[in-house]
């Protein structure tokens, strides 16, 4: 019943197997098996977003899947946002306007915004409000995280033109 | 917003925005918060809760559970010895180590829905939750005492056997823990000069903190008897001594580590997991990892209380508010302890008011035992006195900015408690909001309002340490013991920066363990910048003081004859070529030895912290639904050492208090159950339901510290509720009495109105 | 979570027969929004969970302007609301899948697992009677068709048989000057259950300036989703003005049984069902009058 399973996925561009039960999610498989931490368990119901990754392009909540589901799947988590030591522009603008307090919500809000601009590299405050609402942040009524998110925009913007 | 800042001297570090140190850990995922600690043969926990509100445990049966393969072991509180009743501080609240040991696990009764019963450990979290399914309680179930008034009614259901107050005596069982009275003047007399009186009863729902990463703890006991705590707390010293105490361990043997910590504002003052995770330790000899899920920490967590509070204000008609008496009950949940005191100190606080009456109550009922939250007490109670405050000023005609800097509080006018203030900024940050842009801008349109509230809170300081590290390369590090929520080591980092004359960047500050470092209190009260930055203060100045007597030894000079600016050490004479900190960190080896400045502080008097919040909204008439339309927030800061995270604060805790004022609140059912223990309907303000938050910095250095700072943690969440209330008043003419304004509530009271002038209408 | 075995077949055929072997042992996983937080909470103990997402019938869309919608069950509500189409034919579908959680949530949930999970509230279940659905259903004992408004039984309970499996959605085409909406009412902007739903469909003829047929559906007012006929009939044949819909808001309310929860009164739900009833047919009708 309870024996594992072998899952092939792609995780932030390597070729990763790992062994699951069929219980267990996909955050529990990336922070207990894989040692990837960085992914956040706030809710386990799909309510706080602090378990964010992006699957195939699309933002996840990885506590509502479990990890025998992505075989096969591309995941992209907190881990491999920057690229080195070279930060992401969301995480070096997060920085610049103290987009974070505590933290703990600052990964899967990342991976949200990340999400929106691989789509939409414009948006508007609005937009990013959508984008982000299902990440809750209890430390900074979002204004700085919005902030965090349409400055980044125009680094990337800019860095493309 | 432009600060308004008063006479302090120029800083060169201090009012600066360095990116925070702790950063790059936070955003790219490395930063190691408690739940993600894991050691070689950890097994997991799992606790067992109470489905009941009120129950007496018969009997426990544990044995099919220990069966389950992977079960290592099952506890219960007879595994804790049983404690007398003793005060503990832990924190922002006083505790009593016997019922805290009585929440940790419950000790023959359980005292709300979620109360602790027994705990698992096992090989994995799965099987540990599959043999929390085995574990037999029997329960003599009791009826609940849900709300203050059910609690305090005569043949109230009795929660604690033993508790007694004062004033029934000691024969009486009671629900009442306490009673508190303020009063000053003549109530009557005060009333009698009044042209307008206004008097309501007010009623607030229990509400979270809501912190986003759940208690967590992570527990080796080594058989030598000494215990190591892996934690995200707000307090690592308060989770050692308050472990120490449950499990009945020396102090000295527990070293308590802290992890990053997800939020707390006041949740994580106190311990639920933490003796948990070493006691199953002790019992299998491997360490230990519990975590709460959200229900669990809904449930059986501290959140704050709820209650009733009747208010009575009078004013003459010249907008001067003359008399106020004021009765109030707070939920304490089911062990005694509620922020009723603090509650009662503030409501008024705000205002120099001739005649006060202040009746407090703590009242304990069938909820989980409440903690602090951010200012605790405080915004349900200006929620009463600031909505009335608005109606006066509508009775009297006087703009709401007006009325509160005609009555607010300044130097010398006396606190509820008696002693006087001395400078503080609470006109000011009514000022601040009256001259805003946003106060300043008309504001159009259908159903829309604009409310303006004022929130108090003490601050405090109590006990902290650090140290200062001068490195071989002249740059720094500081330790301190006070856990980073959201800004701390970027903030101690500048103040020991601004003394040692270095950048913020070339002081590297590190949160360190319970053994590590010497005494801190929690990170709570406001009290980090102001008390830690103050010992972070003077370790440096202890530092500069041996840098001193170093470069006198190798000038040849007396100490005192030593010059240090801007990170220089000079000396008048010839011969003597001024050296920087890097200049002489090489020679320390050669003039005696390391330098590291220490400090031990025990703060007693802080500047006490005033908010005034303005906040436009629009009712839909037809549903109740209140849309925040702009919020601005100007808070006094004393000194505002890292302004970014400053603003932060204030944009948290007004976002905190929008929550509260709109849609959070706890829901138990006819048998006190709680029906919402999710985030799906415990609803926060998500980023959709906000605004940008406007922010004005007000800087009315705190008297007596070197900096100036006043704490900022707290007074944003004051005013929110009330400003929100009066908004709605201003918007759509209903007075709302009770928190949280729900769609359904707002909409009740607009049909009211509604049916009372077409009532009205038909009789004319 | 209990233990639990996991199978994801590739054809409806071997899907029907896992699920037909394991009998009510067997639940199947769509997006796993409603589901995984089912077992981990126990609410459901299934030993088998039968991952349909892999099923190529499931995760079809087709659309004809002429013949119809197909939908397959398994669908994503994102990839629902990302198609023009049913943006542009369907737009009350199109809203309704995206109301559903947040982002994070559309990119794994399914209409077919929200009708499946049987609650009351689902958004896209007034959708989906609005414009007259047809669920077809696969078993062992062969296919049938069941209308949107028939599925719900009870609370987390439905028409499926152990054994069958919810295969697609097939949904008339849209008449000319006809058009649907769905709108709900939460506390927050985002992320609440709705407190009340409400999805209409209407077909004018814009000559005569009449209604000539309107569907109304209703969310969390009683124990299933329910279909308010008597509200659409009253508008059948009628030229809409406001006393006309004030009169299917009425009868809308009538038909409405909500309780007392968390989420909202009875009280304060029969007065949205009147409110959101009224708001819902003006965004139908104006959207008919421009299609």
């Amino acid at each position: 019943m309870d024996k594992k399973t072998v899952v092939e996925t792609t995780i932030n561009g390597e070729q990763i197997e790992f062994l699951c039960e069929p219980r267990q999610s996909l955050l529990e498989v990336l922070r207990d098996e894989l040692g990837m931490t960085g992914s956040k368990e706030g809710c386990l119901t799909g309510d706080c977003g602090a378990c964010t990754v992006i699957i195939d392009g699309r933002a996840t909540c990885s506590c509502l899947m479990l990890g025998v589901e992505a075989q096969g799947h591309k995941i992209e988590t907190i881990e491999g946002l920057a690229n080195g030591a070279q930060l992401h522009p969301l995480q070096q603008k997060f920085l610049e306007n103290a987009s974070l307090q505590c933290g703990i919500c600052t990964p899967g809000i990342l991976m949200s915004a990340k999400a929106l601009l691989d789509h939409n590299p414009t948006p508007s405050e609005a937009e990013i409000r959508y984008a982000l609402a299902g990440n809750l942040c209890r430390c900074t009524g979002y204004d700085k995280i919005v902030r965090g998110v349409l400055d980044a925009a125009k680094a990337v913007a800019s860095k493309a033109a | 917003m432009a600060a308004t800042t008063e006479g302090t001297h120029q800083f060169r570090v201090i009012g600066t925005r360095p990116i925070r140190h702790d950063g790059i850990e936070k955003v790219t995922g490395a930063a190691k918060y408690g739940a993600d600690y894991s050691f070689p043969g950890m097994l997991y926990g799992k606790v067992l809760r109470s489905p009941h509100a009120h129950a007496i445990i018969k009997s426990i049966k544990t044995d099919k559970a220990r069966a389950l393969p992977g079960v290592k072991a099952v506890v219960t509180s007879a595994d804790l010895p049983e404690l007398a009743d003793q005060i503990a501080q832990g924190g922002e609240l006083p505790i009593n180590v016997h019922h805290l040991s009585c929440n940790i696990l419950a000790r023959g009764k359980v005292l709300y829905d979620g109360h602790a019963v027994a705990a698992v450990a096992a090989t994995s979290p799965h099987i540990a939750e599959e043999a929390l399914r085995l574990i037999e309680v029997e329960y003599e179930v009791l009826p609940p005492a849900m709300t203050v008034e059910d609690a305090m009614a005569p043949g109230a259901p009795i929660l604690l056997a033993d508790l007694r107050n004062k004033e029934d005596g000691p024969d009486k069982q009671t629900n009442v823990a306490a009673h508190i009275q303020f009063k000053r003047g003549d109530v009557k007399e005060g009333f009698k000069q009044a042209d307008f009186v206004i008097e309501r009863t007010f009623k607030t729902a229990m509400v979270h903190q809501g912190y986003i990463e759940p208690h967590n703890a992570v527990g080796i006991y080594n058989s030598d008897g000494h215990a190591t705590i892996y934690c995200s707390t707000q307090g690592s010293f308060v989770v050692r001594s308050l472990s120490a105490a449950v499990l009945g361990i020396p102090e000295g043997k527990i070293r308590v580590v802290p992890a990053e910590i997800g939020g707390g504002f006041g949740g994580k003052t106190t311990i639920y997991l933490e003796p948990l995770s070493v006691l199953l330790s002790q019992k299998t000899g491997h360490p230990v990892k519990l975590t709460m899920n959200r229900a669990e920490v809904l449930r059986a967590s501290g959140p704050t209380s709820g209650g009733t509070i009747r208010c009575k204000m009078g004013a003459t008609k010249d907008g001067k508010i003359v008399a106020a008496e004021i009765w109030m009950a707070y939920e304490a949940g089911g062990f005694p302890g509620s922020p009723v005191p603090m509650g009662a100190m503030c409501i008024v606080a705000a205002y120099n008011i001739p005649n006060l009456h202040i009746d407090a109550y703590d009242v304990v009922v069938n909820r989980p035992k409440t903690a602090a939250y951010r200012a605790p007490g405080a915004a349900n109670a200006a929620f009463a006195s600031e909505t009335i405050i608005d109606e006066l000023a509508e009775k009297c005609g006087i703009d709401q900015c007006d009325i509160r800097i005609l009555n607010g509080a300044h130097e010398g006018t006396p606190q509820t408690a008696g002693p006087p203030y001395k400078r503080i900024g609470m006109i000011e940050t009514v000022e601040a909001i009256k001259n805003s842009p946003h106060y300043k801008s008309k504001l159009e349109g259908k159903n829309r309002g604009r409310g303006v509230a004022t929130g108090f809170w003490f601050n405090v300081g109590f006990q902290s340490s650090a140290m200062v590290n001068i490195h071989s390369d002249g740059t720094a590090s500081v330790v301190i013991g006070s856990v980073d929520i959201g800004g701390q080591r970027a903030s101690m980092a500048m103040v020991a920066a601004e003394v040692l004359g270095l950048d913020a960047g070339d002081v590297r500050p590190l949160v360190a363990d319970t053994d590590s470092v010497g005494y801190n209190d929690v990170t709570g009260g406001s009290r980090t910048t102001v008390a830690t930055g103050l010992a972070v203060y003077e370790a440096a100045q202890d530092a500069v003081r041996q840098l001193k007597e170093r470069a006198a030894k190798l000038w040849e000079k007396k100490p005192e004859e030593i010059e240090f600016n801007n990170g220089r050490l000079s000396a008048a004479g010839n011969g003597v070529k001024p050296m920087s900190i890097k200049e002489i960190a090489p020679r320390f080896a050669r003039t005696g030895g390391p330098i590291t400045g220490r400090a031990q502080v025990n703060v007693r008097n802080v500047g006490p912290g005033f908010a005034s919040t303005c906040i436009d909204v629009e009712v839909d008439p037809e549903t109740g639904k209140v849309q925040i339309l702009r919020a601005t927030i100007a808070q006094d800061a004393g000194k505002a050492v890292h302004p970014a995270y400053v603003e932060g604060q204030m944009q948290g805790g007004t976002a905190q208090g929008i929550g509260w004022a709109l849609n959070e609140e706890y829901f138990y059912d006819a048998k006190g159950i709680l029906r919402n223990a999710g985030l799906l309907d415990y609803r926060m303000p998500t980023c959709l339901d906000l605004p940008m938050i406007e922010t004005c910095i007000v800087e009315v250095p705190a008297p007596g510290h070197p900096i100036g700072s006043r704490g900022v943690g707290e007074a944003s969440i004051v005013p929110p509720p009330a400003a929100v209330a009066n908004a709605i008043a201003h918007a759509v003419g209903v007075r709302m009495t009770e928190l949280p304004m729900s769609p359904g509530r707002v909409l009740k009271a607009i049909l009211h109105k509604q049916g009372a002038a077409q009532a009205a209408a038909a009789a004319d | 979570m209990h233990a639990i075995n996991y199978e994801a077949p590739k054809t409806l055929k071997d899907a029907v027969a896992l699920l037909a072997q394991y009998g009510d042992k067997a639940r199947p996983l769509c997006g796993g929004t409603d589901l995984i937080i089912q077992l981990r909470a126990g609410v459901r103990r299934p030993e088998h969970v039968v991952d349909v997402k892999k099923i190529p019938e499931l995760r079809q869309v087709s659309f004809d302007p002429k013949k119809g919608l197909r939908l397959g069950a398994a669908v994503a509500a994102i990839e629902i609301h990302e198609n023009a189409d049913l943006r542009r034919y369907f737009p009350g579908l199109s809203e309704a899948a995206h109301l559903i959680g947040s982002n994070q949530i559309q990119g794994r949930a399914s209409v077919g697992g929200n009708l499946c999970n049987g609650s009351p509230a689902a958004d896209t279940i007034p959708a989906l009677i609005a414009l007259g659905a047809q669920c077809r259903v696969a078993g062992p004992k062969g296919e049938r068709l069941v209308a949107a408004e028939n599925f719900c039984t009870a609370p987390g309970r439905t028409v499926l048989q152990p054994g069958e499996i919810l295969v697609e959605f097939q949904i008339p085409a849209p008449a000319a000057h006809s058009a649907d909406a769905y709108l709900r009412f939460i506390p927050r902007n985002e992320m609440d259950i709705a407190v009340v739903g409400v999805g209409a469909s209407v077909t004018l003829d814009l000559d005569e300036d009449r209604c000539t047929e309107a569907r109304i559906a209703l969310a969390a007012v009683g124990p299933t989703p329910i279909f308010a006929s008597k509200a659409g009939a009253a508008l059948k044949g009628k030229k809409l003005d406001a006393a006309t819909i004030e009169r299917a808001a009425k009868l809308a309310v009538e038909q409405s049984s909500p309780i007392d929860d968390m989420r909202g009164t009875a009280e304060f739900r029969r007065h949205l069902v009147g409110v959101l009833t009224r708001r819902t047919l003006a965004l139908a009708i104006a959207r008919a009058r421009m299609a």
